[in-house]
């Protein structure tokens, strides 16, 4: 069976929506970030394929661009972290239902 | 020199004020330090009256006058200034040097009270006030210097205002005169109107001088009418006197200063002073309103007189005599003897405060007794008192050759009988010098002579601050005899302009013997009446109608009470009801309709526009309620949302596609 790219996008779909599940379904916050990262994959993922399969599948053009969101997404994730750490020790929890001084 | 002092007149009265005003400042214990300040200032104004009054003894007929723009209004200017002539001098020197005794005497008088500076402060205010109206040249200045006379005067005769009969007197003093001052303002108006200057001497110009009263014309009558009322008010002449004898509930030094000595007589001095409006026009020295200075003068001096045998208080005896004796040279301006209304003046300002500080010092030495039935044998216990008060008696009295008195009412009789329009002034003049002796002589054997009785039991004679006073005063009427003897005219000759040559037989005239027979027969008469008085007055055994009459002098403070005093309180209470009803209902009505208006702006307020405002912040209040419900803080819970709106969107863009 030869990769094709509706096998690719279909892969990145399910990818999605399984982190998609996490982030709405989890009550840790470290799951969500989890799930936030998949989701992140799977765009990655889209954007390599669509490259691959496109008119000029040449590097380093469609990899420059997955390169650079997988850099920010680590940056975002170290923010994220270090966040969940800040929210820890405030609240004594994770639970992200109980974050809600937002609340109007 | 003559310049500078003419210039600088203004400083006589501007001593004793600036010496009232400093004592006014200092505190109410600081008693010796108030009398010497008020001494001080009235020697300053004494040495300054005679520094110029031997000015005007180096020309006959002396004039000087000093002229200034007090402001402008619009193209008028109105000029006010002071004039130094003989009847001014003359009146300074006495003024200032009597008020200087009463000062003294006050001191020993006033020792008790515990207002000693505040009274202090009113006298020298009085002798600022006083001599600037003798100093003025302008008849407003001198309207002004006349209210503040009448003012200190208020002040003083109220001045122990704890007693309502003191309060009472000085409201009926102020208000009797006031209507007095309302005529002569309205003379004084009329004078502007018709002239356009109210100087009296302006080189030519004033309104005394003959441009003046050209410009005046035939209205000058009316103007010096007009012009008397005030004198009318101020010198207690008939209908206005009944203040005068009220005043009385003052002090006895201020009764002696102002109701006796000085104030009473500026209604006489203003009369001389615009004696070319009253003369304006003269035929023979008569003129209508001369004839009326004359009736009244001639009315006020008789009933004054005949009242005064009637009362029972020594000082209202002696306030009456002064009304008499004013009413007296009111006669003397109106006949023409201006020089001997003037000299009786002075005179009488001598004598009367003699004999007001006299009974002041039988009052204080008969503990504050005033009714002389309680009194008597007082010539051995206060043989000062009693020698002095002799001497202004007789003087009063009009015995000739040593009093001065006697010479002045001499040439007061002698200027009646040459009057052209009629003799009857002269022989009721006549009956007046029996009358006044006659009176006096009852004082006198009531206070001095007899046995004692309830007030003089343990009187004493006063200490000397109060008799060198009076000594002085009593050297002085026998002094000026000599100045006012007719064989020698100085005074007559310095007033008049004329020079005065010795002549002694002016002195054997027929009518001096008429006056002195008078006053003999008046005092021996006295002592007839009177010998042998005890408890009640032998004229009320004999005429109890007659003497109830004059005892409550002429029932006229009744009949004022029952007319001019019930008419305007009946005006009172009139424009009270107009006020309460008439007035306030149409201030009520306004008021109402004005609150019914802000009824009605309210409940629209209240209904329309609050009630509109109310719903829509409730609504918004509501909707932010729904709104804040739906911020859960739920981060979860908005992802779904979002989640769930991407998935509609979606199909509705796969369903319209």
């Amino acid at each position: 069976m030869t990769p094709t790219l509706q096998l690719f996008l279909v892969i990145s779909a399910t990818l999605f929506c399984i982190g998609l599940l996490a982030v709405l379904s989890r009550r840790h916050a470290i799951f969500i970030l989890i799930g936030i990262e998949l989701m992140l994959a799977a765009a990655n993922l889209n954007f390599i394929a669509f490259w691959r399969f496109g008119p000029q599948p040449q590097p380093p053009t469609g990899v420059m661009i997955a390169i650079f969101s997988i850099a920010i997404a680590a940056a975002e994730a170290v923010v994220g972290l270090a966040m969940v750490i800040a929210v820890y020790r405030h609240y004594r929890t994770t639970n992200v239902d109980q974050f809600d001084q937002l609340k109007g | 020199m003559t310049r500078g002092i003419v210039t600088n007149l203004w400083l006589i009265p501007a001593v004793p004020l600036a010496a009232s005003l400093i004592i006014l400042s200092l505190a109410n214990s600081r008693r010796s330090a108030g009398a010497v300040l008020a001494i001080i200032g009235q020697v300053a104004a004494l040495a300054l009256s005679i520094l110029a009054f031997s000015l005007t003894l180096q020309t006959p007929g002396f004039r000087a006058i000093h002229n200034f723009t007090w402001f402008t209004f619009g193209e008028q200017t109105l000029r006010i200034g002071w004039v130094l002539d003989p009847l001014a001098a003359a009146m300074l020197v006495m003024i200032a040097l009597v008020g200087l005794c009463i000062f003294i005497f006050s001191i020993g008088y006033m020792a008790d009270d515990k207002n000693f500076t505040r009274f202090f402060t009113y006298l020298s205010f009085f002798s600022g006030a006083m001599l600037g109206v003798v100093i003025a040249n302008s008849l407003l200045l001198l309207f002004v210097c006349w209210e503040l006379v009448g003012l200190a005067s208020y002040l003083l005769i109220g001045f122990w205002i704890e007693k309502p009969s003191a309060a009472a007197a000085a409201k009926k003093a102020f208000i009797t005169t006031r209507i007095g001052d309302m005529g002569f303002f309205l003379g004084i108006l009329w004078l502007y109107g018709r002239s356009g200057t109210l100087l009296f001497y302006n080189d030519g110009s004033g309104c005394l001088e003959n441009a003046g009263l050209v410009a005046l014309g035939a209205s000058a009558t009316f103007v010096a009418l007009l012009i008397f009322c005030g004198a009318v008010g101020k010198s207690g002449q008939f209908p206005l006197h009944v203040w005068l004898p009220d005043a009385m509930e003052g002090p006895t030094p201020v009764s002696a200063l102002i109701h006796a000595a000085t104030m009473v007589a500026a209604g006489v001095f203003l009369v001389a002073r615009v004696y070319p409006l009253f003369s304006f026009g003269a035929i023979n020295g008569v003129t209508p309103s001369l004839t009326v200075v004359v009736s009244i003068g001639v009315i006020t001096a008789l009933m004054a007189s005949l009242i005064a045998l009637g009362q029972f208080d020594i000082k209202r005896i002696l306030a009456y005599s002064t009304v008499s004796q004013l009413g007296l040279m009111m006669v003397s301006l109106g006949v023409g003897g201006v020089a001997a209304g003037m000299m009786h003046l002075i005179a009488h300002g001598f004598f009367k405060a003699l004999l007001f500080l006299g009974a002041g010092s039988v009052i204080h030495g008969c503990h504050q007794e005033h009714d002389i039935r309680k009194m008597g044998g007082l010539r051995r216990l206060m043989p000062i008192t009693f020698l002095t008060y002799a001497i202004g008696m007789m003087a009063l009295s009009g015995v000739p050759f040593f009093f001065s008195g006697g010479w002045t009412k001499e040439e007061i009789l002698h200027a009646t009988a040459h009057w052209h329009a009629s003799h009857l002034p002269h022989y009721l003049m006549l009956a007046g010098v029996v009358l006044t002796a006659l009176y006096m002589t009852r004082q006198m054997i009531y206070i001095f002579f007899g046995n004692r009785r309830a007030a003089s039991e343990d009187a004493h004679e006063s200490p000397p601050v109060m008799t060198m006073p009076l000594i002085v005063l009593a050297s002085c009427s026998i002094v000026l005899s000599a100045i006012l003897t007719p064989a020698w005219p100085w005074l007559h000759g310095y007033l008049t302009g004329e020079s005065a040559h010795f002549d002694i037989a002016v002195l054997i005239q027929p009518t001096l013997f008429v006056s002195l027979a008078l006053v003999a027969g008046g005092i021996a008469l006295g002592f007839a009446i009177y010998r042998r008085v005890a408890g009640a007055d032998p004229l009320e055994h004999a005429q109890p109608a007659l003497f109830r009459f004059l005892e409550n002098k002429m029932w006229l403070d009744e009949l004022y009470d029952r007319t001019v005093v019930a008419y305007s309180r009946m005006a009172a209470r009139l424009s009270d009801w107009m006020d309460r009803n008439v007035w306030d209902g149409l201030v009520r009505a306004v008021s109402g309709i004005g609150q019914i208006f802000g009824i009605l702006t309210d409940n629209f307020d209240e209904r329309g526009i609050n009630a509109g405002i109310d719903e829509a912040t409730t609504g918004t209040r509501g909707i932010g309620r729904v709104m804040s419900a739906w911020h859960s803080g739920q981060i979860q819970t908005y992802l779904r949302a979002v989640g769930v709106s991407v998935l509609v969107l979606l199909v509705l863009y796969a369903w319209l596609t």
